[in-house]
């Protein structure tokens, strides 16, 4: 029950509960006895009813019950003389799970057993309600009673409109009821997947249903079971087909290939990329994690042999597979001048899925050119050992090179070619208009937290609604509104502020890189000055801009340097689509683990690192460590191999996080320096570990 | 003189105290003097119990208004005694009674109807008195039905739900988010400060109160008159009569809000008696009668007897003859004793009520139709707060409707009472001639007056077509008593609460029995009555 308080039981109590539980164990061990040896005599069957009823948690005891049960029924069908009628066998079940509830009615082992003897044709489903309408008035929130509720519903075949005025009497009664809400959540999905009569039309159905729910959020907003509610309505209206949003290589690019080093650069007027294995990534950027992306959905035709049955590879997927980032591999052209072309048509096929649901069904096309430059043998071994300074002088701002700057806006402005672009319903639009104007209303008078989160939330959902299926920035998208409502919730509610922190990040990098005059600002090219026809880069700044983490990636794939220095960074959970990015700054963020930095392993080309003045090693209790992969988490598990790490030295051991992060990364150079975690020891590992770095902590290795 | 033969003389001849009258402040005296031990003899001339607070068929109620709107009549009688006798007189409680027949429907089913003189009246689920009847055991004789909603007249006069709790405040489309916002936290506000108490001053005006924490118009007027049932305009400051303090508004406030979900079978706040407000005057003389008082129907009191100096008083003469003694004797509000009263005699003050009342008057209507004036809602509540009817208005407008599960009218009849304060008759019945119009259609035939307005108003709502009304005007003056041992109980006042008159009852018998407790709490637990019998039928 909810709002009584607990009370510490008084001497007399505790007398009470010890002879209690003397009695228990006698049961228990009785009934132990006649589970193993299969005795179901009365006098048996009535000790195990004695111990559920006073212990309905007991597990052993409801599996006894039925194999009892069983046998009496059994028995009658075998026309044995004195057996039971299988009516009353079924009716004593019943009536023992009643009793067992009315002590604790949130013994599932109870409500399980009501839905065996259930199964066995026995009582009515009216019974039942009756039941559950006892049951719900002693606690109206009681969840075991909603979800077998909905077994009892599905059983008598009620309609769910009928359920759904259930929901709405309940929160009527009460609406400080999660269950109900939940419970209405599950029925109006059922009702809209349906169709059915009233609710074909989502968008209004959903908007009377925000409107129900503010009723609960005025009245009072300090009770988050209608918000959780609001939320999930929220997801329903956002709730669109997948798109891919932006690819890499892009729409109508021309790609320079080479084996080794490439001497067809430095040059910003096409991208280019290198590989020993002469294959070069191709990513796919959807609008939110899908599954499905495989050959059998996404072909791709070359004018060359490109290649058959291309593999595809989620990128930063989570549990169940979806990701934002598809990768494959593809072969390189033959060495020719010529450029060959490759068309990839997405979705031309269904398949592709995405975790709300919702089916990707618009195909799209992404043609680009690929050729192979001429080796030159001359420059090849000077660019991996050249040392990366990071300075400042050596970043060129794209306005100094204009014809980099027109391939830079190229890069920025996302081109894909659509047939029929979706766009989203106005009548959604005025949905989240009108949330977001009573939202404001609430808070003009009211400080609450979640009410503010709710607005930054709509006012999100409104961005991604008026930018679906359009790659235009757009005017109102009240950036700066959110970002203030974000640091108002770090400070009114410093318990989350991680949460808030992250969806600050997001916010910030949607607005950089939401236009292509903002995002030009950031990007540049780099240049190491004392060797200037050797190596330039690509690069985006995002310094000090209080990012936890990092998004909008759809932006960037094509970036080979980025500076993410001075920002809170904890994660870098989405960088794994940058598979052009060779130089990666991360110093002065807040990483706390090796473990953290994980996804830098799906970055074959990265070469340079900086992780320095972070917080690796600072924390003696590092949960993040154990939310991300380890040998104890059964992600990396199979590439674990126990046997062999035992035997190896005892560095290995000690620095295990180290050593699963580094020795998959390739690099050239690393900078470590001023992470609590560093020390010889440290160093003289990850030397030895990484046969092909150059320079550490900015001194050269070798 | 003749009947009176067919009376047997009452015995015993002494009692500690005399109640004349079965209103329910006497029969609650009756009752808590019996508990005490005292020897009590309880007399009503009329042959039903209840008297002022009586539930009675329509035509026994119509008669018993019109014997009671008539002026007293003076049974003078002279006494051979050494004894002085003082004729016991009554004087009229109610007057201008109006009574509109649109139907004779309701006439000729006079005895399925039992209505209330003292109406409209419910209980709060929390209030002292239904902690009394609980404490007193007397809820076995009696049963409850939920009034399940309240109504507010709006703007425009359209009736709107009150958002008295928070589910209903939850429910209601008549309030805008913010204000649905506004309220809760004013609710909640006011639980803090009766559970943390409050550095504010709590002897402000509580429409100050109101205003201080930023509430609408809209919101302090359905707090006042919804909630806290006041009776005047708290806005004009200077032509209350009953501003109401920020202490006492909360404390209504609390009360109203403690009331909802104390019994389960009650959704809301209030309750109502079946069969009509006249048996919890019964209800305690049940109990009365059980801890050994003598019930006497249909008896009056001729005379009150004087020892010889004229000032100590010694007993009553019955209108059988019979001279009955006594050290105590109660009547009920509408008895007089003359003023011709020997000198040296003077008039005191033996009940403490606001001067200010002492002068006034309750309209009270009632109303019979064959629908309810709110679809969804069998029994409510519907206010008309101050200004809703007319701009001149002053005073709120209450109404109770009561549906046949109450017990009250045949089936598919409802039962409507109407009240409210007002200086004098014409503006008594004015108010309520409003409210009456706000709330049915009045058949054209009849409505001598603003003819236009009414066929204008029906098309506009569906509403119920009034079959039957009846208008009076009942004196809240009090007449006080002149001796120390004869006392006059509280009339029906004008609240839809009795917490007043408990109030007074209280005082009344401390005043007659210092020494006693009021019902000292009995060993039965209340608690097994709140799961038992008091738990309301759905």
């Amino acid at each position: 029950m909810h709002g009584i308080p607990r009370k510490a039981p008084t001497q007399e109590e505790r007398d009470g509960s010890s002879i209690k539980a003397a009695k228990l164990r006698d049961l228990q061990s009785q009934l132990l006895h006649f589970h193993y040896n299969k005795i179901y005599t009365k006098e048996a069957i009535e000790i195990s009813a004695q111990l559920l009823e006073s212990n309905p948690e007991h597990y052993t005891g409801w599996n006894y019950r039925k194999l009892a049960v069983q046998h009496l029924l059994d028995r009658h069908q075998e026309n044995e003389v004195d057996s039971e009628l299988p009516q009353s066998v079924l009716d004593e079940e019943l009536r023992l799970v009643e009793n067992a509830l009315k002590r604790n009615f949130k013994a599932y082992g109870a409500w399980h057993h009501r839905k065996w003897v259930l199964s066995k044709g026995h009582s009515s489903p009216d019974r039942e309600l009756r039941l559950l309408g006892k049951l719900q008035k002693l606690d109206s929130r009681n969840f075991h009673a909603w979800n077998y509720r909905r077994f009892i519903t599905e059983l008598k075949k009620i309609p769910d409109e009928d359920e759904l005025q259930y929901t709405t009497d309940m929160i009527y009664d009460n609406f400080s009821n999660y269950s109900a809400w939940h419970n209405r959540s599950m029925l109006l999905s059922k009702l809209l997947e349906k169709r059915a009569k009233g609710y074909d039309k989502t968008e209004n159905v959903l908007s009377e249903e925000f409107e129900f729910v503010r009723n609960a959020l005025f009245t009072d907003p300090d009770d988050q079971s209608g918000w959780f509610y609001h939320l999930w309505l929220l997801g329903q209206t956002l709730k669109r087909e997948p798109l891919v949003i932006s690819s890499s290589p892009p729409h109508g690019s021309n790609l320079s290939l080479s084996i080794d080093n490439p001497d067809c650069q430095p040059s910003f007027s096409k991208i280019y990329h290198q590989s020993k294995e002469r294959t070069f990534p191709l990513i796919l950027y959807f609008s939110e994690a899908v599954v499905g992306v495989s050959s059998s959905t996404v072909t791709v035709e070359f004018d060359y042999d490109g290649g058959d049955g291309l593999i595809w590879h989620p990128l930063s997927a989570n549990k169940l597979g979806f990701s934002q980032a598809w990768l494959a591999y593809i072969k390189y052209p033959h060495d020719s001048l010529e450029s060959c072309h490759v068309k990839v048509t997405v979705a031309q096929f269904p398949g592709i899925i995405s975790s709300s649901g919702m089916p990707c069904s618009q195909s799209c096309f992404i043609s680009f050119t690929a050729s192979v430059c001429s080796n030159n043998q001359e420059h090849s071994k000077v660019q991996t050992t050249h040392k990366i300074s990071w300075n400042e002088e050596n970043f060129k701002a794209h306005s100094t090179h204009p014809e980099d700057a027109n391939l830079l806006a190229s890069l920025c402005k996302l081109n894909i070619t659509k047939e029929n672009m979706p766009t989203t319903p106005m009548l959604c639009i005025e949905t989240i208009s009108n949330e977001i104007a009573c939202s404001r209303e609430l808070l003009s008078s009211s400080n609450c937290k979640i009410g503010k989160l709710i607005l930054a939330r709509l006012l999100v959902a409104h961005n991604t609604l008026m930018t679906y299926g359009c790659m235009d920035s757009i005017t109102e998208a009240h950036y700066e509104e959110i970002l203030a409502l974000y640091h108002d919730l770090m400070k009114m509610d410093h318990a989350h502020i991680g949460y808030y922190e992250d969806e600050y990040s997001l916010v910030v990098m949607k607005q950089l890189t939401s236009n292509t005059e903002s995002l030009l600002k950031l990007c540049g090219n780099y240049e190491e000055l004392s060797l200037p026809s050797i190596s330039s880069y690509t690069c985006v700044r995002l310094k000090g801009l209080s990012l936890s983490r990092v998004s909008c990636m759809e932006h960037l794939l094509w970036v080979q340097m980025l500076d993410l220095s001075h920002n809170k960074l904890r994660s870098i959970e989405g960088l794994e689509a940058l598979q052009l990015l060779s130089c990666l700054k991360l110093s002065k963020n807040r990483f706390s683990s090796f473990t953290a930095l994980e996804p830098l392993k799906m970055l074959k080309s990265l070469q340079v690192l900086d992780v320095s003045y972070n917080e690796i090693g600072a924390h003696s209790i590092d949960t993040r460590r154990y939310m991300c992969s380890s040998p104890l988490n059964s992600t990396t598990g199979s590439e674990w191999q126990l046997k062999r790490f035992a035997e190896e030295d005892a560095d290995m051991k000690h620095f295990w996080d180290a050593y699963l992060l580094f020795k998959d990364l390739n690099l050239v150079q690393l900078d470590i320096v001023g992470n609590a975690v560093v020390d010889e020891r440290l160093k003289a590992f990850l030397v030895k570990l990484m046969s092909a770095l150059k320079w550490f902590d900015g001194e050269s290795c070798h | 003189m003749d009947e009176t033969t067919l009376f047997p003389p009452i015995e015993p001849s002494n009692f500690d105290l005399i109640v004349v009258g079965t209103g329910l402040p006497e029969s609650i005296i009756a009752a808590a003097a019996s508990a005490a031990g005292k020897t009590v003899l309880h007399l009503d001339p009329n042959p039903f119990y209840g008297t002022h607070s009586a539930s009675l068929p329509l035509d026994d109620f119509i008669s018993f208004l019109r014997s009671h709107s008539e002026s007293p009549s003076l049974q003078v009688q002279t006494s051979d005694d050494d004894d002085v006798s003082i004729p016991l007189a009554t004087r009229p409680l109610y007057s201008n009674l109006e009574i509109n027949l649109h139907s004779s429907e309701p006439l000729e089913n006079s005895n399925k109807f039992t209505l209330d003189l003292g109406a409209p009246c419910a209980f709060l689920c929390a209030d002292a008195m239904i902690d009394l009847i609980l404490k007193t055991g007397i809820n076995q004789y009696m049963e409850f039905k939920s009034v399940d909603s309240s109504f507010v007249s709006g703007g425009a006069g359209k009736l709107e739900s009150v958002p008295d709790s928070r589910s209903a405040i939850f429910k209601t489309r008549s309030l805008l988010g913010p204000e649905k916002y506004q309220l809760m936290n004013f609710f909640k506000h006011v639980q803090g400060i009766l559970e943390n108490g409050s550095e504010e001053d709590m002897e402000i005006p509580f429409v100050d109160f109101l205003t201080k924490r930023g509430l609408s118009q809209k919101l302090k007027s359905i707090i006042l008159y919804t909630i806290a049932w006041a009776d005047y305009d708290q806005g004009k400051l200077e032509f209350c009569k009953d501003v109401i303090t920020t202490r006492s508004g909360i404390n209504r406030l609390a009360l109203y809000h403690s009331s909802i979900g104390r019994f389960s079978n009650a959704n809301g706040a209030i309750i109502y008696p079946i069969y009509g407000q006249g048996e919890l005057s019964q209800a305690f003389c049940r109990r009365a009668a059980v801890k050994g008082c003598i019930y006497v129907l249909r008896m009056p009191v001729i005379s009150v007897l004087m020892d010889k100096d004229g000032r100590t008083y010694q007993g009553v003469r019955l209108a059988s003859g019979q001279e009955l003694s006594s050290t105590l004797l109660i009547l009920a509000p509408s008895f007089t004793i003359p003023k011709s009263l020997p000198p040296g005699v003077e008039v005191t003050n033996s009940n403490h009520k606001s001067p200010s009342n002492a002068e006034g008057k309750v309209a009270r209507g009632i109303c019979i139709a064959k629908n309810s004036v709110k679809p969804e809602a069998a029994n409510c509540l519907v206010f008309f707060p101050p200004r809703s009817l007319y701009p001149e208005q002053i005073t709120s407008v209450r109404v109770l409707q009561l549906s046949s599960n109450v017990g009250v009218c045949p089936s598919k009849t409802f039962v409507t009472y109407l009240s409210a304060v007002c200086d004098d008759s014409v503006e008594g019945k004015k108010l309520l001639n409003a409210a009456i119009n706000a709330l049915f259609h009045i058949a054209v035939s009849s409505s001598s007056e603003n003819n236009e307005i009414d066929n204008l108003r029906e098309h506009a709502e569906e509403k119920p077509c009034l079959l039957w009304s009846a208008l009076y005007i009942q004196d809240l003056t009090k007449f006080h008593g002149a001796f120390n041992s004869i006392k006059f109980t509280p009339m029906p006042d004008e609240h839809l609460h009795y917490d007043d008159i408990l109030d007074a009852t209280e005082k009344l018998f401390k005043e007659l029995f210092p020494n006693e407790d009021f019902f000292a709490t009995t060993s039965t637990s209340d608690e097994q009555h709140l799961d038992g019998n008091t738990e309301l039928d759905p």
